[in-house]
């Protein structure tokens, strides 16, 4: 038995998710956002329990989990930069963006402050390049970016 | 010059809501496609309009429609391809957000031409914002009974879920993302079977990009023929083409297929910045081979930038002026495919990296004249040699910038004297 269990809401709307899919399997995606909403992030406990919930060795839940770039594995910031690092990004100046957050966060890329207060992340192309140079910021794109706008960001953020 | 079909809704206050798009003649064509025509016919219409995958892949969609096999007794899949990765592309977003029961209708007319109860839409995981517009509007269509049991009184039945996926660009590749929509790692699979045969859940699938979704109920409203007509040759209809890199406008265009990307860029896109002067253009997202300023007199459209050595991909136009350095951009490009390489085929997994890590060392000044044949070399022994095109996706602008713009690497790996910076001693690729 797995050490950790959804509350009762969450396991209603995973009940809801599956039922929408011919294969029980098919859950995986959407059971590990549900996860990741409820416990922050998916730990080696988290994943047996999902592993449990659709009927598969815990070993598959890893290959999905380590396999796709947006799941936590590991605690994250609470406010989560994501720099979009693509072609058309970088056409625009986005090194610029990259290395003015890196000095203001005081993080390198890939890294999170020990306050879990910032993560900061270099991304591929995501699909706003008409704004480039762009960042998401949690669930939010940015666009037609300046470092005087990622200032007005962080300070309203912060 | 035609009008607009998708983008008309761009600019409409709560075009992506149901009322907006039913007050501009929305959820008509569906209503007479159901009461008027049997499923055959409504293919016969789309493969007379020329629709093509918009995608990337260009395969006329009429026909992969006509692939589905009447006898099967399984049950039939939509999936509508929102993973929308391919760098320098956007224009999927822009339907999902603004066109969203347009994208909805022809969900419903394409499910009931191949006989599908249920239809996915795999929208990448970035798009949060997106994703939670079509779960709430497709609560509206459900509300409203045009989705679920009996729609339109008729006994067609359609379930519609928006399935995430979760950051990984192979999965934009079809049969990668049935592997993510049944809950696996994105491995692409070997074809045959081909989806329409044996896709998602091992029933026949169809597989097909947002906008070319998007374009259908119109092509049912309108017909074929007048779809077929709004294009140029075999190319049927409106395309939206999106700009972005150093031009003065980026944005999405929607413009008649076979549009000359010249004026792409120099009318619709306002030209080039700072009246800077073009040095390069992708045409079709970043794995389109690239072309020179020479060569922007192309049509855009799948057969004519075939014809030249290109392909209009995902008619993502990323434009570069004389101030890029051309290395840089390269090596950008490939950083991409080699970060996004699933790791399945070898020559792909590890040829990108040794790409990667070679113009990496270009760019830092310790370039050697045999990198740039090295590197040409490493994309002819990737090119056509793994499971899914991905590999010829990163093969295609190691080619194209290396060979169009050799005098650019040579300059950055040569020293005053013409030899490498770095002498030519023998070098391990893997460093
Ligand atoms: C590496 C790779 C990535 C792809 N990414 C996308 C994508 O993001 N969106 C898309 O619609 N098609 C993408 N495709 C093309 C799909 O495999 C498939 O051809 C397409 O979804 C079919 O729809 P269509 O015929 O309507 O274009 C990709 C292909 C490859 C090889
Ligand atoms: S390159 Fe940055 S959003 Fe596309």
């Amino acid at each position: 038995m797995s050490k950790v269990a959804f509350s009762q809401e969450s396991l209603s709307e995973f009940e809801r998710i599956v039922a929408q899919y011919p294969e029980r399997r098919a859950a995986m995606l959407p059971t590990l956002y549900l996860a990741e909403k409820e416990f922050g992030h998916i730990s080696p406990e988290v994943e047996v329990y999902v592993g449990e919930l659709l009927q598969v060795p815990a070993i598959k839940v890893r290959e999905v989990l380590t396999f796709y770039t947006l799941f936590a594995s590991k605690p994250r910031g609470k406010l989560h930069f994501q720099v979009c690092r693509g072609i058309s990004c970088d056409l625009r100046g986005c090194t610029k963006i990259i290395e003015h957050l890196q000095e203001k966060l005081n993080l390198n890329s890939e890294e999170t402050s020990a306050d879990l207060a910032y993560t900061l992340s270099e991304v591929e192309c995501l699909g706003a390049c008409e704004t480039a140079p762009m960042m998401q910021l949690n669930d939010d794109y940015h666009g037609d970016l300046t470092t005087e706008t990622v200032d007005l960001i962080l300070d309203e953020k912060k | 010059m035609a009008g607009k079909i998708i983008s008309k809704f761009f600019d409409i206050d709560g075009g992506n809501t149901i009322d907006v798009y039913e007050r501009h003649g929305g959820y008509q064509s569906i209503r007479r496609v159901l009461k008027k025509m049997a499923p055959g016919q409504v293919t016969d219409e789309v493969l007379k309009s020329n629709l093509r995958g918009l995608g990337g892949a260009g395969f006329p969609a009429g026909r992969k429609w006509s692939f589905i096999p009447k006898d099967s007794p399984k049950p039939k899949f939509l999936v509508v391809n929102a993973d929308e990765s391919e760098p320098g592309t956007f224009k999927d977003r822009y339907i999902m957000d603004r066109y969203t029961h347009g994208l909805f209708e022809g969900i419903m007319i394409a499910s009931y031409a191949i006989g599908a109860n249920k239809a996915f839409i795999y929208i990448r995981g970035e798009y949060v914002r997106q994703a939670e517009n079509l779960v709430e509007q497709i609560k509206c269509a459900y509300d409203r009974g045009y989705l679920g049991k009996r729609i339109f009184g008729t006994n067609f039945n359609l379930d519609l879920v928006v399935h995430r996926g979760a950051g990984a660009y192979i999965c934009g590749e079809e049969t990668a993302l049935l592997e993510s929509l049944e809950g696996k790692k994105g491995w692409p699979r070997m074809k045959p079977p081909f989806p329409a045969i044996e896709g998602a859940f091992k029933c026949p699938t169809i597989v097909n990009n947002v906008e070319t979704i998007a374009y259908v109920p119109t092509i049912l409203q309108e017909g074929g023929e007048w779809f077929s007509e709004l294009g140029s040759e075999r190319n049927g209809g409106l395309k939206l083409y999106g700009v972005s890199g150093h031009v003065k406008k980026p944005g999405v265009y929607e413009l008649p297929m076979g549009t000359s990307l010249r004026e792409i860029i120099y009318e619709h896109a306002g030209g080039l910045q700072d009246g800077r002067k073009l040095k390069a253009v992708v045409p079709g997202g970043s794995s389109a081979p690239v072309l020179t300023a020479d060569e922007i007199d192309v049509k855009m459209d799948y057969d004519s930038l075939a014809k030249i050595g290109s392909m209009l991909g995902s008619a993502g136009v990323i434009v570069m002026d004389d101030t890029t350095d051309i290395v840089r951009a390269l090596y950008v490009v490939t950083r991409f495919y080699h970060h996004e390489s699933c790791g399945q085929c070898t020559p792909c997994r590890e040829g990108t990296g040794w790409a990667e890590r070679i113009l990496k060392r270009i760019l830092d000044g310790n370039g050697r004249s045999v990198d740039i044949d090295n590197l040409l070399n490493i994309a002819g022994n990737i090119m056509g040699n793994t499971i899914c095109p991905l590999g010829d996706a990163a093969a295609l602008p190691l080619k194209s910038y290396l060979t169009k713009f050799r005098a650019d690497f040579e300059a950055a790996v040569s020293d005053r004297n013409g030899v490498g910076k770095v002498a030519d001693e023998p070098v391990s690729l893997l460093n």
